[in-house]
């Protein structure tokens, strides 16, 4: 079958229940005890397990089915979820991952096997219950006819059986067939697992428990039985439940099977260790279902041809969105009533007079811009995602972040709904990374030290998303010492980044700034997860060119704050436009707090410089023209046209010429080869052609 | 290095442009179009040969003089001026203003001399000297005209 059509499916979903299972694991280590989640959990993995087998990948396939059976064990309450169960759970997640990533750029799962977390998930399997759990055993059972497809004994069963023919045990093979009358088959089945299970340990059973339980099987079943008991015992113990025709027990071959890894092929040792007569068809069937869980060379070699053309082509799965279908029937209506606004213009140019027509013809303009604007408004939203796909990874890496560094610590996160351009999400994804480890690895303290300080023992990271006017706000913020800006200063004496005079006169804002230029750290231990002073500077580059701001607030002993402010979309924005001169500016709106008349009797002098009393706080004033060069007027004018701006919660005047209103602009960069300073953000291209230069407020203030 | 003979023996087609009494050439490869001198935008705090930008069918497209780049007389704008659209990348054009376009010329390896390899700036925007029967043309090193040079500035 040809599953490729569904790969794209295949991938978002699978993503999806990846997180889901992340998020669900993580409430499930907090309260093992939690119904609901281990309900959600499971039925996760077991639709993970199927996707991934449907497209054939076998060791995702496995890894999930294994990954199934611990929580199905949690589901049943035989196992509790202690934390080295939840790591090796994270860990068959990253697996997992990894497989994924693998099938997006290669459209192949790759050669991992992962045996280390099977054997993982296997090892707490058998240890973490109890011994005369049936269950247990028939689900250690199952996943070893998993991992050799038939009943060929896995590396550690074989080393159980060993051990246990070393104690004096006998290890049976047994074939037991059920009267072809038998209508509860299944429940027959059960008597004799649950007889057999009184008598010793079932390590392997064909076909798996799963599919004895759902009748998935003929008249008979095969099973690998430890026991100190004789074969005539065990006999006895298997006739005497009712139904049972006939069953063949004969003492396994320990000898054969070599170890899973270098199985040549699984046929033949299949046939060595199980002489009984297993029923033609059972067997057969699992072999051919299974040519391999352990990549043979043989069929290596079949598929390597497959996945070296597919290397060629990489990322073979396009970057998509998923969009809701009322965002698309909007678009749609949008784009009939263009259509209608266009035929109105045509049939208006045929038929009317020219008086009729000019009236006729500002309607139609009007109509026109109305569907324009909503058009833009649509195509916006629909390249709008939440940061929840971004952000709701890091509560998993907060927890790993939380072992590894020895620190209790939480993340609590707010606003994931908040809606930013797809463009934006892609790329914020590093920074805010970046940003949690710095507050989790320097910004809490240890937790000794937090008691010592009368702090609560365990660390608070938040995570805020909003949305303010057309920015959206990004607050990460921690509880922990806060940013020493004494050691700062220190630090930038030392390295020669600063010279006593400037340290002299630096702001604490202008220290704290330090931090974002290139290889600067004051982490003293540089640990791997930050340290290295290759961070924040490259957290500032990116969201500057992501067209956005990044701020800092700290108090020293109660934690730090990174502020950081995104544009909603990137690609048009309302602006004001204004001239200066001849030549015309664009402001963005969001930048701009309000529009001021100012008689020149009002501008006030501090420390030399020009500022207004705006309603009670003081406003500097920036002559625009002198910052950019126009000529100026010859005539002084007796009030100013002042244009007030903020960032973040500064605010400054711009001084200009003249307002020519409002307009929607289509941002374009003007070129990386001419240098501007950064006071210039861009340019847009005006109707007639003419080109504005967009004012980068952020620079300015 | 046995190609990059073939390489030199091939011959290139530059356009030949005026600037004041002396003929540069380009090579063909970089130009993308020819425009006629059209309202520029200035650009403030640009490098000063840096006329600004202009409007190219959507694109924006920075403009420099190529004049006050090799510190000629600055630009007078007449009829034949025109902007030569240079593009090395694909995504990032630049303009260049000349006097005056005047033809296409082909010129072999064996017409091209090189230029001595002195301290002067300017020689650094030069990959060599083609001769034509009316005259020399200093032929531009494209990249090195168009890419600042942090010592240039």
């Amino acid at each position: 079958m040809d599953v490729s059509q569904y790969l794209e499916i295949f991938i978002d979903e699978t993503r999806e229940h990846l997180q889901n299972l992340n998020e669900q694991l993580l409430i499930l280590e907090k309260e093992p005890e939690n119904e609901d989640t281990i309900n959600e959990i499971f039925r996760a993995a077991h639709s993970l397990k199927g996707m991934a087998g449907t497209m054939g990948y076998k060791r995702m396939q496995r890894l999930t089915h294994d990954m199934e059976n611990v929580f199905s064990e949690i589901r049943n309450g035989r196992m509790t979820a202690g934390a080295s169960l939840v790591d090796i759970l994270f860990r068959g997640l990253d697996a997992l991952e990894n497989y994924l990533d693998n099938i997006i750029s290669t459209q192949d799962e790759g050669r991992n096997d992962n045996q280390d977390i099977i054997d993982g998930l296997q090892r707490i399997l058998e240890a973490g219950l109890g011994t005369a759990e049936e269950k247990q055993e028939e689900k250690a059972g199952a996943d070893g006819r998993k991992a050799t497809a038939s009943l060929t004994l896995a590396e550690h069963e074989l080393a159980a059986a060993l051990k246990a023919k070393s104690d004096g045990e006998n290890v049976f093979e047994i074939t037991v067939y059920i009267e072809e009358g038998c209508i509860l088959k299944a429940a027959r089945a059960f008597l004799v697992f649950k007889a057999l299970e009184d008598a010793g340990d079932v390590i392997k059973s064909l076909p798996e428990v799963q599919d004895i339980e759902d009748e998935k099987f003929d008249f008979e079943f095969s099973i690998v039985l430890l026991t100190m008991k004789s074969l005539e015992e065990i006999r006895a113990i298997i006739m005497s439940v009712s139904e049972i025709r006939d069953t063949v027990i004969v003492p396994a071959n320990l000898t054969a099977p070599a170890p899973v890894q270098a199985q040549p092929a699984p046929a033949a040792p299949k046939e060595q260790a199980a002489p009984a007569p297993t029923g033609g068809a059972g067997t057969a069937a699992a072999a051919a279902e299974q040519p391999h869980p352990q990549e043979q060379a043989a069929a290596q070699k079949k598929e390597q041809p497959k996945a070296a053309a597919k290397n060629t082509a990489k990322q073979v799965v396009n970057r998509s969105v998923r969009v809701d279908i009322e965002k698309l029937d909007d678009l749609m209506n949008l784009v009939s009533e263009l259509i209608i606004a266009k035929n109105g213009l045509v049939s208006m140019s045929d038929t009317e007079s020219k008086s009729t027509r000019d009236g006729n013809f500002n309607e139609q303009i009007e109509y026109l811009e109305r569907i324009t604007t909503s058009l833009h408004q649509s195509v916006m939203k629909v390249r709008m995602v939440p940061i929840e796909s971004v952000v709701n990874r890091f509560p998993r890496m907060i927890r790993d972040l939380s072992k590894k560094l020895g620190k209790k610590m939480e993340l609590f996160m707010t606003g994931e709904d908040t809606e930013l351009d797809r463009t934006v999400i892609d790329e914020i994804g590093d920074p805010l990374m970046h940003l949690l480890r710095n507050a989790a690895d320097h910004g809490l303290e240890q937790n000794a030290e937090r008691v010592r300080l009368g702090k609560p023992e365990s660390g608070s990271i938040f995570l805020d998303a909003y949305q303010e006017g057309n920015n959206v706000v990004i607050e990460v913020r921690d509880d922990g010492a806060g940013i020493d800006v004494e050691k700062i200063k220190q630090k930038a004496l030392a390295k020669g980044t600063i010279t006593p005079e400037q340290a002299e006169a630096m702001t604490d804002k202008e220290l704290i700034d330090l931090l974002f230029r290139p290889s600067f750290s004051t982490a003293e231990v540089i640990s791997d997860v930050s340290g290295r002073g290759v961070g924040l500077d490259v957290v500032k580059t990116k969201i500057e060119t992501l067209g956005g701001s990044i701020e800092t607030k700290t108090a020293l002993g109660e934690g730090s704050n990174f502020i950081i402010r995104l544009p909603l979309t990137l690609a048009i924005i309302q602006a004001l436009m204004v001239e200066l001169g001849s030549e015309k500016y664009a402001i963005p709106l969001n930048s701009i707090e309000t529009i001021e008349d100012v008689p020149l009797s009002d501008v006030k002098y501090v420390q030399n410089k020009e500022v207004i009393n705006l309603r009670g706080s003081v406003v500097p004033l920036i002559h625009l023209d002198q910052v950019l060069d126009v000529e100026p007027k010859e005539e002084k004018p007796e009030s100013l046209t002042v244009v007030i701006v903020k960032k973040g919660d500064r605010l400054a005047g711009l001084i200009v010429d003249n307002l020519i209103g409002q307009l929607e602009i289509v941002i374009k960069s003007i070129g990386k080869y001419i240098n501007n300073s950064k006071l210039i953000s861009g340019a847009t291209i005006l109707g007639d052609g003419e080109i504005a230069l967009i004012l980068d407020v952020n620079v300015l203030v | 290095m046995e190609e990059k003979k073939n390489e030199e023996l091939e011959a290139k087609q530059y356009i030949v442009v005026k600037l004041g009494n002396e003929q540069y050439g380009i090579d063909i490869q970089y130009v993308d179009n020819i425009v006629r001198m059209q309202r520029v935008t200035r650009v403030p705090k640009a490098q000063s040969y840096f006329r600004g930008v202009i409007n190219i069918r959507g694109e924006i497209i920075p403009v420099m003089s190529l004049r006050l780049k090799f510190g000629l007389e600055p630009d007078e704008f007449r009829g034949p001026t025109r902007i030569l659209i240079i593009k090395i990348e694909p995504q990032a054009a630049i303009g260049m203003i000349v006097d005056e376009v005047k033809e296409v010329i082909t010129l072999g390896a064996d017409s091209i001399d090189k230029v001595s390899s002195s301290n002067d700036e300017r020689s650094t925007y030069l990959s060599g000297i083609g001769k034509q029967p009316d005259g020399l043309v200093s032929l531009l090193n494209v990249p090195s005209v168009v890419v600042e040079k942090e010592a240039a500035v």
